[in-house]
């Protein structure tokens, strides 16, 4: 109770500034898109943020262009602006010669690839550090304690539950992709949580980080299939008047070359993007009673942020279930990519 | 809607920062761990093996042993009663000895006591021989004194002549 009085003076003054119509889509698109700067808080009306190097090149003969996004922020920069509706809203955009605008060719360091970057240096430290202590202590007679140890653990738990299960036998190979990219998925969507910087930013919940992510699978998968799994889609062992002269099942099965791998993407970035948003939502909770009054806004608090920490713990929950459903879906892909020749 | 068009940049990037997180953790990272773990797992199966094997070995090497120990016993045995036949034997064979000793000696008395005896007897015929002579020649001696004693005498002995 003494808690809730606390909670309540402390969020007073909040309730009692001028009013400010929340912009939900704003706030919530906001939060889970790309963007130029690393938006941290707004103090006093006045965004805080960490600028970022926009690089891009001009598809109308205007060169490389490297400049920080704190240029942009009072509109055009060197013949670049960021466009507020239209096609390419919150993109940078040039000016075509007939006032259209034309979208550059554009490899900025956003916050994504920023966000990207410190999490990769973050994976890198961890699992090279694990690496480390492998290579200074012999393995054989003593096992790793603490950070290593946990390292240990979970790597041995993909190997062996994930990897070995569903690849079959020659599973060496694939290990390191299939390791890989469970702890990739599993630090960004872990950081995804944290959300403050250098966490906060929607990686796995973007579409063009699962789209690579599901493309190298797919050439894993494809350029390694054995000469079994091409007369599985070419020819497969069905009635002859289902291959000729309508080629159905090959055609199936080569949309299922592609549906495979695009299910991986959207399953990860659906995920984590509807996490983000839910937990956005119910934070926003809180802001959007903010005019109702001291009373109300107080109790949606408490239930809000109640709800906050479950919302996290869950979205800890979903973090790991979509690394190891993504890494396993991959493992099962690559198993069936390498049939052996059937018996019967 | 810009959340589900991938932004090319931002692709490029990806496949980039993933390749080489990829690269590196797949040449220096998970296969240094995934490998020593394997060698700690089969090393962790050899130990069992062997320790299975040593159980194995300890147990074959209980009955081994017990099997010495029968053989040590009955070597005892076989040891002893040879010793008690072999003693009898030689109390047997010493009492022989001693019969054929005993029997030795007592024959080497007897004819000892037989020499004795008739060293004896001949001592006790020359002292009988020599008293008859002084007694003859006491009564000679006697019977000489008289001239007819003489006189006889000299006549038997031509007579017995």
């Amino acid at each position: 109770m003494r808690l809730l009085f606390i909670l309540l003076s402390f969020l007073m003054p909040l309730a009692a500034e001028p009013e400010v119509e929340m912009d939900m889509d704003e706030y919530l698109y906001g939060h889970v898109r790309d963007s130029y700067e690393w938006h941290i808080t707004t103090v006093k009306g006045k965004p805080v943020s960490i600028p970022l190097p926009v690089i891009v090149i001009s598809k109308t003969g205007g060169g490389v262009h490297i400049f920080s996004s704190k240029h942009l922020e009072e509109g055009e920069y060197q013949g670049f602006s960021i466009a507020t509706s239209g096609k390419y809203e919150n993109k940078i955009v040039e000016k075509g010669p007939d006032g259209a605008e034309i979208r550059p060719w554009d490899f900025s360091i956003t916050k994504n690839v920023l966000g990207l970057m410190i999490n990769s240096a973050l994976l890198l430290f961890i699992v090279l550090g694990t690496a480390r202590w492998y290579r200074k202590h012999d393995a054989t007679e003593e096992a790793p304690a603490g950070g290593a140890g946990i390292m240990e653990m979970m790597v041995t738990m993909v190997e062996d539950d994930i990897i070995k299960d569903c690849v079959g036998e020659d599973y060496k190979r694939y290990s390191p992709y299939l390791l890989t990219a469970f702890f990739f998925i599993f630090i960004n969507n872990l950081m995804g949580i944290v959300p403050f910087f250098p966490g906060g930013a929607n990686i796995t919940g973007n579409i063009a980080v699962t789209l690579v992510l599901a493309l190298f699978t797919f050439f894993t998968v494809n350029l390694f299939g054995n000469k079994h799994y091409w007369k599985e889609i070419l020819w497969p062992d069905v009635p002859t008047w289902l291959k000729v002269p309508l080629p159905l099942m090959p055609a199936i099965e080569i949309i299922g070359m592609f549906t495979k791998p695009f299910s991986l993407m959207v399953r990860l970035f659906a995920n984590i993007l509807a996490g983000h948003f839910m937990i956005l939502g119910v934070i926003a909770v809180i802001f959007l009673t903010a005019k109702m009054g001291a009373a109300v806004n107080g109790g949606l608090t408490v239930v809000a942020v109640v709800l906050g920490v479950f919302m996290d713990c869950l979205e800890l929950l979903v973090a790991f279930i979509q690394a190891y459903v993504f890494t396993m879906l991959s493992a099962v892909f690559i198993g069936l990519s390498r049939p052996k020749a059937e018996t019967d | 809607m810009s959340l589900i068009t991938p932004d090319f940049g931002l692709l490029v990037w990806m496949t980039l920062i993933f390749g080489i997180v990829f690269f590196v953790l797949a040449k220096w990272g998970f296969p240094m761990i995934t490998d020593s773990v394997q060698k700690r797992a089969d090393r962790i199966n050899e130990s069992i093996k062997k320790a299975k094997e040593a159980e194995e070995s300890l147990r074959n090497l209980a009955s081994e042993q017990d099997a010495i120990v029968e053989q040590a016993r009955k070597e005892q045995a076989r040891i002893l009663k040879e010793a008690a036949s072999s003693r009898d034997a030689l109390i047997e064979q010493a009492k022989v000895q001693a019969k054929d000793e005993a029997a030795k000696i007592i024959e080497q008395a007897r004819t000892q006591i037989a020499a004795e005896k008739e060293s004896a007897l001949r001592d006790v015929r020359k002292e009988v021989a020599m008293l008859s002579v002084a007694v003859a020649e006491k009564v000679l001696r006697k019977d000489l004194e008289t001239d007819a004693g003489r006189d006889e005498l000299l006549g038997r002995m031509v007579d017995e002549l």
